[in-house]
């Protein structure tokens, strides 16, 4: 299973899993995506980006990371298919994250809701008998 | 949490730990207190420089940081300022426009009108707005909100001056909105978004207060149209960008939750904030503007003749500094209303003035279907909530739940046999924002009326409604 969602009164609140760091960072991309459109995405366009963050931890690191998706989705109207590569470099503290996907216009689906912001609520993000899991409340 | 009962519809929090202040709720019996928004209720308790109570009224439920109905006010030289405390959806508002139609001349024209409006104003998410602006126009409109768009053709002087803050926070500093606030919300103007956003039909279905609803400009029967949405991804991107400059300044460590990350009001990145929330608000002011500009277009072509005016436009997501009583002297404080509106008496300066001598009309919508009302702000809400009351009716179960137990297609259909008419971008969207997922409005407004911290004016109750 890449992620499941869990019950929240007002939001989203999911929970993806993975057998490494960039496994779970990714299957939490993909859920984001899925609670605003749970069909088939085509693999159309091609789209990178790259950051480093400092002094946020684990979960600042996802926050931003999810917040990258959500700013090509405003802006381009991006809509993630699936992850190419994924790389995740800690030192010191500091996260350096590069990351190629491919996904298709957003306009091409029947979008049902809209992720405002990614919020540290009940976020974690954590090694588990060998497993990664993360778990994020969106804001809707 | 221990909870103690003060007197009817008023219950404490008593103050422990590092508690500074108790809390304060304000909810009826029969509803039900919820343990994670309580916890919250004293989280903000412990936040420095809060005044008197923190406060959580009938709609309440768990939010970020602060909940949802959640409402604090600050000393403003001790007290800090919160993106927790005003939320993702800066400025997230709702805006009442009248008409000189009345309940029987839209009969057998709500199908009609619903696909206008739905064709016209861009609603769910990924469509984008046909409004073009440059990057140059963008931080003006920032800066003077409602007005820039009433100067540019899309409205006019009254929509704005019958707006909370006349449609401007004169605070407002674009250089302070990030180059990613910008791109997320440039292609955003005019649209409704998605979620709890909608546009609805209405008709006056019952009216509480005959002269204050006359001095509302409201009548039995008559056609009225509500906006709600709020200041976009724009908006959004400004907590987020604050809530990380915080975060790498002052550190998480001593903060009972992470969402509750502040700076002091009168520090450079508190006060950058505010500027930057209020060009958010702005945006937002100016989107409801331009959204009613186009409805006006639109609606033409069915009636020719219909003249549409604003009422009032409330912020339910802010935060502001006003004059309030503090140990019998007057001073500024900085209130932080979070999914609540403000509601202020008769006299005001902030009022409107055409309302100044009634108090500010205060805009609940209630879920989708179900009724909305119109209360008026009262003096005694300036006493027990610093100016402020409820915003809606606040959610009961989950979006993944109800996505489990309802079938959108079944909203529609209900909701049609009802005499409403419902158009949304998706089916998916109308199962989450079903009626039965909030909680009843009719006792919240009970609650609030009971109270005296905003009276009940008229009852609204919807036709055509256009979700995202």
């Amino acid at each position: 299973m890449k992620f499941e969602f869990l019950e929240h009164t007002a939001d989203i609140k999911f929970q993806a899993f993975g057998k490494s760091l960039e496994e779970v960072f990714a299957n939490s991309a993909l859920a984001m995506f899925n609670s605003m459109f749970d069909g088939k995405v085509k693999r159309k366009k091609k789209e990178r980006f790259s950051f480093q963050l400092e002094g946020g931890g684990l979960e600042g690191a996802l926050y931003s990371f999810l917040e990258e998706f959500l700013v090509l989705f405003d802006s381009k109207g991006f809509f993630l298919g699936e992850i190419k590569k994924l790389k995740i470099e800690e030192k010191s503290g500091a996260y350096f994250i590069e990351c190629e996907f491919v996904g298709d216009k957003a306009k091409n689906y029947k979008i049902s809701l809209d992720v405002k912001a990614i919020t540290y609520s009940e976020m974690f993000v954590k090694q588990e008998k060998g497993k990664w899991i993360s778990q994020v409340v969106l804001d809707v | 949490m221990k909870t103690k009962k003060i007197s009817k519809n008023i219950y404490e929090i008593p103050r422990e730990g590092k508690m500074l202040v108790p809390g304060r709720i304000f909810i009826s019996e029969k509803m039900t207190l919820e343990e994670d928004a309580l916890k919250q209720i004293a989280n903000v308790a412990q936040l420095p420089g809060i005044l008197k109570y923190s406060i959580g009224v009938a709609d309440m439920h768990v939010g970020y940081g602060f909940p949802i109905g959640g409402i604090a006010a600050f000393d403003v030289d001790k007290g800090i300022i919160s993106p927790g405390g005003v939320g993702y959806d800066i400025n997230c508002s709702v805006r009442l426009l009248k008409t000189n139609l009345t309940k029987k001349d839209i009969l057998g024209k709500k199908k009609k009108i619903v696909e206008a409006l739905f064709r016209k104003i861009p609603s769910g998410v990924g469509r984008g707005s046909k409004f073009q602006i440059t990057r140059k126009e963008l931080a003006k409109l920032l800066e003077q909100g409602a007005k820039y768009m009433v100067d540019k053709g899309y409205g006019e002087k009254q929509d704005y001056l019958h707006t909370e803050e006349e449609g401007c926070m004169k605070e407002a500093d674009a250089s302070k909105v990030s180059e990613r606030a910008i791109k997320r919300g440039i292609g955003q103007l005019g649209t409704l978004g998605a979620g709890n956003h909608f546009l609805e039909v209405q008709y006056v279905d019952k009216i509480f207060d005959e002269k204050i609803a006359k001095e509302f400009g409201l009548k039995k029967n008559q056609i009225t149209i509500m906006i709600h949405c709020g200041s976009r991804g724009l908006g959004h991107q400004v907590a987020s960008d604050y809530i990380k400059l915080m975060e790498e300044k002052y550190g998480i460590k001593n903060l009972p939750d992470r969402e509750l990350i502040n700076a002091p009001i009168k520090s450079k990145l508190g006060k950058d904030y505010f500027s930057a929330m209020a060009a958010a608000a702005n945006f937002a002011f100016a989107n409801k503007q331009l959204i009613t500009h186009w409805i006006r277009e639109e609606i033409k072509y069915i009636f020719p003749k219909i003249k549409i005016d604003v009422v009032y436009d409330v912020c339910h997501n802010i935060a502001k500094f006003e004059e309030h009583v503090v140990a019998g002297e007057k001073k500024i404080v900085c209130v932080h209303r979070k999914g609540a509106t403000r509601s202020f008496g008769a006299g005001r300066k902030e009022v409107a003035e055409i309302y100044r001598k009634v108090g500010q009309p205060v805009i609940v919508p209630g879920s989708m279907g179900t009724s909305s009302y119109i209360l008026v702000g009262t003096k005694k809400a300036e006493k027990l909530t610093w100016g402020s009351t409820v915003h809606g009716a606040g959610r009961v179960s989950s979006r993944s739940k109800a996505l489990k137990t309802i079938k959108g297609e079944e909203v529609k259909k209900r909701l049609h046999k009802k005499g409403i008419e419902v158009k949304s971008g998706s089916y998916k969207s109308l199962a989450q924002e079903a009626p039965e997922v909030y909680k009843d409005v009719d006792e919240v407004i009970k609650v609030v009326d009971e109270l005296g911290i905003s009276k009940k004016i008229a009852k609204l109750k919807p036709l055509c409604v256009v979700k995202g």
